[in-house]
């Protein structure tokens, strides 16, 4: 599975931005407009689409979408 | 166990105090704005009981309409389930000091602790006793004066809650009467009661002068853990009633679902794939009411037209303990 694709696939719907704005580096809440419920639901959409479960201190470190990628691709493999 | 009757909800009555605190209020009194709070919760307004009202004095006014409602007396009343964890005195129950306000004696009548799912928890043992013959007009009540134990310094949680009242008259049904209550299912995961608690007043730490500075007698929760929770709790109770009724979502003419915040709601319905149309949505003008929330808002939209008799209404709620549950009707 193309797992960064697919995060950003679910970042671009969540959030109702651009895919072209969904780059590594971009922060959830300073460069994509989340506030913090925002992130709470796209934590429960990585936890559903990738069957797993995301501790909440561990959700809480994921502020960026490369950050996100990396954590969903050691926690899959 | 084989039921001998079915039960049914044969009336519906609510109360909200008169005065209202508005988002701009809000502002007043803690470092938040209208724009923060309408779109992190939907709220605009809130109701706030007079010092001179307790949740006794709420839960009798809506008590009043719902047997009106249901076409009874008083007296026609053989059971009282209070749902509230904000009941006048820590003992006797409310609904004890309800039996007495509506001039009645000599029945069961007790209170359930099951935070905003408390109206849900009622519901379904107010449905064993139909079912099984004990009891032939229940009252069952959600009310809750939170605004009471609501700390106005803490800017995350004060702009949450709000007072009001939501009663029912659980009966017995005719064998005839399409109304029924078709299924309900209640829950809890108590790994998670520390989210959302009032610390002091009880035997872990009596109130005291440091308990009472350090305000540990309002409400503490943590919004954000609660959050994924909820959804999914409330999500888990209404999949358990469709799969057992073999009914898939669209069958479903109504859904309400206890109104804590806007976005909670708004999650579950896509989350349940139901048309936003018919879910019931009244948090913009009375906030979080706890346990008063869905038969407040059953009520709402049974007196505005909006459900009617015959409807399938799905209900679903959750909160501290953390409990969870559904129910299902037809009205």
């Amino acid at each position: 599975m193309d797992v960064e694709a697919k995060v950003k696939e679910i970042i671009v719907e969540e959030l109702g931005v651009e895919e072209s704005e969904v780059t590594n580096e971009a922060n959830f809440i300073e460069d994509l407009g989340a506030d913090s419920l925002d992130t709470v639901e796209l934590i429960m959409k990585f936890e559903e689409e990738f069957d797993i479960d995301i501790a909440d201190d561990e959700a809480e470190k994921l502020t960026t979408v490369g950050k996100a990628i990396d954590y969903l691709k050691t926690k899959i493999s | 166990m084989i039921a001998k009757y079915n039960a049914k909800i044969s009336g519906t009555g609510m109360y909200v105090p008169d005065k209202i605190l508005n988002n701009f209020d809000m502002e007043k009194i803690v470092d938040t704005s209208d724009e923060w709070i309408r779109t992190r919760t939907g709220m605009s307004e809130r109701r706030i009981s007079s010092k001179d009202q307790a949740v006794s004095d709420l839960a009798y006014e809506a008590s009043l309409k719902a047997l009106q409602s249901a076409h009874l007396k008083p007296k026609d009343i053989d059971m009282i389930i209070v749902g509230t964890i904000t009941s006048d005195h820590a003992f006797p129950s409310t609904a004890c000091i309800l039996q007495k306000k509506l001039g009645l004696k000599n029945f069961p009548a007790f209170d359930i602790s099951a935070g905003c799912t408390g109206w849900i928890y009622a519901a379904n043992i107010a449905k064993q006793y139909i079912e099984n013959g004990i009891a032939k007009n229940i009252l069952v009540v959600g009310v809750e004066t939170l605004t009471k134990i609501t700390n106005y310094t803490d800017r995350n949680t004060c702009v949450l809650f709000g007072d009001g009242a939501g009663a029912t008259i659980i009966s017995r049904a005719e064998t005839k009467d399409i109304s029924k209550i078709i299924d309900t299912e209640i829950s809890a995961d108590g790994t998670h009661y520390d989210l959302l608690i009032q610390q002091a007043g009880g035997s872990r730490m009596p109130a005291s002068k440091e308990s009472v500075e350090k305000n540990l007698h309002t409400v503490y929760m943590e919004g954000n853990k609660i959050f994924k929770l909820a959804v999914r709790s409330m999500f888990n109770a209404c999949e358990v009633v469709l799969k057992r009724n073999k009914l898939d979502v669209q069958s479903i003419d109504w859904l309400i679902t206890h109104q804590a915040n806007m976005r909670i709601i708004q999650s579950l319905g896509k989350k349940l794939k139901i048309d936003e149309k018919k879910v019931i949505v009244n948090i913009e003008k009375y906030a979080n009411t706890s346990a008063a929330t869905v038969p407040m808002a059953l009520d709402e939209a049974i007196k505005s037209g909006k459900i009617r008799h015959g409807d399938l209404v799905l209900m679903a709620s959750f909160g501290a303990g953390l409990t969870s549950g559904s129910l299902l009707i037809r009205l």
